[in-house]
């Protein structure tokens, strides 16, 4: 774990007191170690607000959750991680109790102390992740997250459109005639530098100035082939043809795959990443009990199946995984990898230091 | 002319003018200030700290974030906002001058029903209306759809993602408010003058050059304005119909706020628009105090 930088989070509150005006800023964010739960708390007196990204649980998951727990849930969407790091670090209290991360960025939360602690003993149902899971690079043992999917990157296409069976990231950086114009990257930051890291033989977690200076150079040269930058909607263009191939996470393939079975995944040869989104309890939630709470429903293992079945993304708990019809993984391929096949992809850890260089890269590339 | 007694009527009036003026520009200057020119003021100061490693800032002066806004790169994005956001205005001007003309000349009774149909669009929410454009300006979309059906164009045209794409949606978005000022401007003109001129034997041209646009000409600077600030400031119509590739001044400074998380950055990218954008409104009260004075009866 590297140290945290206590001057940062110091400027922030510093900040958010200059921006209120108002002399409310009393409690410094870097309070001693967080109490343990109360096991005598009543759920029901407590509330929770929920960062996701939009659609990325079932819609009547937070009311399930409701009518088992009468905690009442309120749920808010991040586009990106980006943008909920943004929330989480400006200073005082979001008022967001749980927060849906990526890994890398639960690394970085933990290590500015914005994050409680996961108290397992109130979260039984951990018991259910996959040994693999419990061990991941940004988390060894999930002190701080808890993962709620998993799962890679690659190339998602239209077999009909094309001619050949892509399966190299230059496929995709350097597209060939009839292909060029027709190909979406994603543009949040770590997963727009992916394919271009793999391709030149780099780690995903690089922090070579100089490898990145070549990355940048070849998604520079990339980017006048693509049709657009595209996080959200990539799979929606594939079925309407408008796109033919595109970078994109396995479970958001699927999206695709289920309106048109032409749609096909493949992990590029030259390796990718293994992501995980996690489920994060912020230190400034006075409804820590509520939160654990919901985190151990999410991890029964009816419910993570259920979400399996609706968000078509693979989750990291084996009992639920068990409980998934065994049809899904013939309609939706991807679905059928086991942990020790996403091991094989190289896990993404925090940049540290590094991280305000990608920052700029990904802002010099945008400017271009 | 009554000569009263002059010290107390005028003092009194004063007094009471003084109040009046608080009570009237009090509220609207405290909102100013507090939710103005203070946040102006901390992103002044922002400006010149450095950014920590998280995001958030570190109490460290430097003039880093204003030598790095100067890099050819972001100046190069200022420049080509500025480009779109002229050729916007230019178009929205030569469409809003033939429109509100139009209206001008209507029948009375319809003229209202025109003017709410000119601002009928702000009825459905602005982002609808983009992505709108998506469906029509894609490459499998109505527009290509009939060019090709038609047998006008042989294969489908990139129309999508392009800076003429930002271009319409910019221009869609914000035509409105250049109709409305300038027919404010034209439904005042007093068509006397015209007919004076053009019986002295000067050339519709002439006229229009020498009568009408002069007369018009606060209502175009006003009308230029308003749809040129908030053109240069939009960030959701490129990053919708220019695909991401393309970025305007506004979805940088979006991005470091956002998704960089440089505050200091981003607050020098956005205290450079506020400096063009105060220059502009220079110039515009240049204009029309000259204008006023010049058209005023009796100048």
């Amino acid at each position: 774990m590297r140290s945290r930088i206590p001057g940062a989070h110091r400027a922030a509150v510093g900040v958010a007191c200059l921006a209120l005006v108002v002399a409310a800023c009393g409690g410094q964010a870097g309070e001693s170690a967080a109490p343990t739960l109360n096991p005598d708390a009543d759920l029901s007196k407590q509330t929770l607000t929920i960062s996701n990204w939009a659609g990325y649980m079932p819609d009547d998951l937070p009311a399930r959750f409701e009518a088992e727990f009468a905690t009442k849930v309120t749920v808010t969407n991040h586009a990106t991680n980006e943008e909920i790091m943004a929330k989480l670090t400006a200073g005082g209290d979001s008022g967001i109790d749980v927060a849906f991360v990526s890994g890398q960025f639960a690394q970085a939360l933990a290590e500015q102390g914005l994050l409680e602690p996961i108290h397992k003993d109130a979260i039984k149902n951990i018991a259910n992740l996959y040994p693999e899971a419990q061990d991941l690079g940004y988390d060894k043992g999930n002190r701080w997250s808890v993962p709620y999917a998993w799962g890679t990157t690659g190339l998602c296409y239209r077999a009909d459109l094309l001619d050949f069976t892509p399966d190299s990231w230059y496929d995709l950086l350097t597209p060939r005639e009839g292909v060029s114009g027709k190909t979406t990257m994603l543009a949040t930051e770590r997963w727009l530098m992916l394919p271009a890291q793999k391709a030149l033989g780099y780690s995903a977690n690089t922090t070579s100035a100089d490898e990145m200076a070549k990355v940048k150079d070849l998604l520079i040269a990339a980017k006048d082939t693509l049709l657009a930058y595209d996080d959200t909607t990539f799979y929606s263009r594939l079925v309407s043809g408008e796109a033919v191939l595109v970078e994109a996470w396995d479970g958001w393939c699927n999206y695709g795959i289920a309106e048109n079975d032409q749609i096909r995944f493949v992990i590029p040869k030259e390796g990718s990443d293994l992501w995980a989104d996690t489920m994060v309890v912020l230190k400034t939630s006075k409804n820590k009990e509520a939160a654990h709470a919901f985190i151990d429903y999410v991890l029964r293992a009816d419910i993570h199946s259920w979400v399996v079945e609706n968000i078509l993304y693979k989750v990291p708990n084996k009992a639920a995984m068990e409980l998934v019809d065994a049809s899904l993984a013939g309609t939706y391929p991807n679905l059928g990898m086991t942990p020790a096949d996403l091991l094989k992809q190289e896990g993404l850890v925090d940049l540290g230091e590094a991280g305000p260089m990608y920052t700029k890269i990904a802002t010099e590339i945008a400017a271009q | 002319m009554t000569p009263g007694p002059v010290a107390p009527a005028r003092g009194a009036p004063r007094r009471r003018g003084l109040t009046e003026r608080v009570i009237f520009l009090g509220p609207g200057l405290l909102y100013l200030v507090v939710f103005f020119l203070v946040p102006l003021a901390i992103i002044a100061g922002i400006s010149f700290l450095e950014r920590g490693r998280f995001g958030g800032i570190v109490f460290a002066p430097t003039l880093d974030n204003f030598a790095r806004a100067l890099d050819p790169i972001y100046l190069r994005v200022l420049t080509s906002s500025i480009g779109l956001a002229l050729v916007t205005t230019i178009l929205a001007l030569f469409l809003g001058y033939l429109t509100a003309w139009g209206i001008a000349r209507l029948p009375r009774r319809w003229r209202t029903i025109a003017l709410i149909l000119v601002v009928l669009p702000f009825w459905t929410n602005f982002l609808i209306r983009t992505y709108a454009w998506i469906v029509i300006l894609n490459s499998q979309g109505p527009l290509n759809g009939a060019l090709v059906g038609l047998g006008v164009i042989a294969q489908p045209l990139e129309l999508l993602y392009t800076p003429g794409a930002v271009v319409a949606g910019l221009l869609y978005a914000y035509l409105p408010l250049m109709i409305l000022p300038l027919y404010a401007a034209i439904e005042r003109l007093d068509p006397e003058l015209r007919e004076a001129a053009a019986n002295l034997g000067a050339t519709p041209i002439r006229v229009f050059l020498t009568i009408t646009l002069p007369q018009t000409l606060p209502g175009v600077i006003i009308g230029s304005i308003f749809v040129f600030v908030p053109s240069l400031g939009n960030f959701i119509v490129p990053e919708l119909l220019g695909g991401g590739k393309l970025i305007m001044v506004g979805n940088l400074i979006r991005d470091q706020f956002l998704k960089a998380r440089d505050w200091p950055f981003g607050s020098v990218l956005a205290l450079a628009v506020i400096a063009a954008l105060a220059v502009l409104l220079v110039v515009q009260a240049q204009v029309s105090r000259r204008t006023a004075t010049t058209t005023a009866p009796g100048a």
